[in-house]
């Protein structure tokens, strides 16, 4: 009510909007309609224009420029298909592909198994002292991949490290986990599975507390015990979420950058380069643009694969 | 409004003198857990506090035997840590207001007005979460050197503005919002822009707060997208001053360290504040994270 007071103070201000369509019938008669659309494409009128610039511009050129040997300084000489082809006879290429796709066969599932875990027992009712717990297993939300890469490399030192001192006091051997590729890569596992936790938790904690309690109470009429609760009432009806859970941590895994960066910068050597480092050092460093894009274009190829085969398989089990 | 409401939190009953073993095995695995999570972390924090010299001094100890911040103190004088503070604080607040102010429009075109390019627009939208910029890094990089933005903070800022996140938390929000006040706000005269600014906007609060919070937290650690449109030391943000020292021939950990856990202060800050919205933040719209 106060807003329509203030509108009638206002109106001799705007008298063209919005007080000639309430007070005669529509003199124009497209009035109405010309103000629904006017409005929303307002709305939308920035995203749209940083959608079309920073979007659709992109990845025009960037198509156009993997069909090109460009180096991002003068002309950009048409190549064909060379990129692709050499592309696919890339050792290296394929290397970091395969590192790229070993490391997200092992960051998804112990992020999945952690984080629904660790919101399980969030949730519980029997665990104790959980409002602390959650601001623990949250905490690693709010630091940076570089940041988390420099406390895991930090922890994991081979010379001076917590984890070798700890296993070295124990009477064991310090253990290469910088040296040896597959060690480190095992660290670089750990460093993610512990940084994504935390937002998976929180999607996970939202489904959980969703789950309606009956269910849980007519199982426990019928005697069912805490893995059959789990198994058959919990696992269904987390299903949405546990899609969204594996379908956005594939995506996030599979351009994983900054974390391995820091913690060995895909060392030793170049053996643990995922696919992202692959593009930003080819790219970047050695200025091979229109390789890169082409490089680009695989990977943007393989993202939604991934996507539309989980969204595929999803909807089979849905129906 | 409508939506159905749950009766009151009916959690299985407490204190039942069975549920004292379950709550004791509950509780252990809990805190073995939070012990587990909290040691890196931790480990990090007290170190950054011993002298350079005990940090590569056996027997390591988890508590510094001579508490000290020369770390800091050398981080902040060697590292020009306050310009790369500042430049980091520049790209998050800017970022972040932007994303409001679009995503909320956005968000509000497409739960309020019903014309079939707003659902195209809606599937361009979520098509750029399946498509995240790593995947058209080169591209977009002479994009932006196209329009003059290389080496500028500008040009960490405005490709970030856009987020599908951001869009459809909002969208998913002003859905619920119920027609009827958008419709007597039209009877009374109401344009469609000032009733989004006046009306919808304040009502909004906790979606803005979240999306804030989140904007802020990914601004604030981005790291592959500045390092590529920042050439200039100048222009640095911290995660790529944090990686430069990380890259070096000789790592100096006692600057890495203090530096590091600066450059945390201010999310875990805005975390304990607003711990809230982001806890409770309803966040089943087609995400990113």
């Amino acid at each position: 009510m106060v807003d329509s007071v203030r509108q009638s103070a206002e109106s001799p201000s705007v008298p063209d909007d919005a007080a000639p369509a309430r007070a005669k019938p529509r003199w124009w008669p497209r009035k109405r309609y010309n103000r629904y659309t006017a409005a929303p494409l307002l709305l939308i009128s920035v995203n749209l224009a940083l959608f079309l610039l920073f979007f659709v511009w992109p990845v025009v050129i960037g198509l156009n420029y993997s069909f090109t040997s460009y180096t991002g300084v003068g002309t950009a000489p048409y190549v064909g298909l060379d990129n692709y082809q050499k592309l696919f006879g890339d050792s290296a290429f394929y290397a970091a592909l395969w590192r790229t796709v070993i490391y997200t066969g092992a960051v998804v599932p112990l992020t999945f198994i952690t984080s629904l875990g660790v919101a399980y027992l969030l949730v519980s009712p029997y665990a104790k002292g959980k409002t602390v717990a959650r601001v623990v297993f949250f905490l690693p939300w709010l630091i940076s991949p570089i940041i988390a890469g420099v406390i895991w490399r930090w922890l994991f030192g081979e010379n001076v490290g917590l984890v070798n001192f700890v296993i070295t006091e124990l009477g064991g051997k310090a253990v290469p986990w910088q040296s040896n590729a597959n060690l480190s890569l095992m660290v670089v596992v750990l460093a993610a599975t512990w940084a994504n936790t935390a937002f998976n938790m929180l999607l996970f904690v939202a489904a959980l507390k969703n789950v309606p309690v009956s269910y849980y109470e007519a199982a426990d009429l019928d005697g069912a015990s805490a893995w059959q609760k789990f198994r058959r009432i919990t696992l269904p009806a987390i299903a949405p979420t546990s899609f969204i859970v594996v379908l956005l941590s594939t995506l996030h895994t599979m351009k994983e950058y900054g974390l391995i960066k820091a913690l060995n910068d895909g060392g030793p050597g170049s053996e643990n380069n995922l696919i992202v480092q692959y593009i930003y050092l080819t790219g970047f460093r050695r200025g091979h643009i229109g390789y890169a894009s082409a490089a680009s274009f695989i990977l943007l190829l393989i993202l939604m694969i991934i996507a539309v085969v989980q969204l595929l398989a999803n909807r089979r089990k849905e129906s | 409004m409508t939506a159905t409401r749950r009766p009151p939190e009916l959690r299985r009953p407490r204190g039942r003198t069975g549920d004292v073993p379950k709550a004791i095995g509950a509780s252990s695995i809990m805190w073995l857990l939070v012990v587990v999570y909290a040691v890196p972390a931790l480990w990090f924090v007290l170190s950054s506090f011993k002298p350079a010299g005990d940090l590569f001094t056996y027997p390591l100890t988890l508590f510094p035997k001579h508490w000290t911040v020369s770390g800091y103190t050398q981080a902040w004088t060697q590292f020009d840590f306050a310009r790369y503070f500042v430049n980091t604080l520049i790209v998050a607040i800017a970022a972040t207001l932007l994303t409001i102010v679009v995503s909320a429009a956005t968000g509000y075109a497409l739960a309020k007005y019903n014309n079939w390019w707003l659902k195209a627009f809606a599937v361009c939208i979520l098509a750029t979460t399946m498509l995240p910029s790593e995947t058209i890094l080169a591209p977009l990089f002479l994009v932006v050197r196209n329009l003059g933005l290389y080496n500028s903070l500008s040009g960490v800022v405005a490709p970030a503005v856009i987020t599908a996140t951001g869009t459809f938390m909002f969208r998913q929000f002003f859905v619920t919002v119920p027609n009827d006040l958008l419709e007597a706000a039209r009877i009374d005269g109401s344009g469609e822009l000032s009733t989004f600014v006046r009306i919808m906007i304040p009502l909004s609060r906790p979606i803005i707060m979240t999306l804030a919070i989140f904007s802020f937290q990914w601004r604030w650690n981005e790291f592959l997208w500045p390092l590529i449109i920042l050439n200039d030391p100048k222009q640095f943000t911290l995660q790529i001053g944090v990686a430069s020292i990380v890259g070096a021939q000789n790592v100096n950990w006692s600057v890495l360290l203090g530096a590091s856990v600066m450059s945390m202060v201010p999310l875990l800050a805005i975390y304990l504040i607003f711990q809230k919205y982001v806890m409770s933040a309803d966040l089943n719209a087609g995400l990113k994270d």
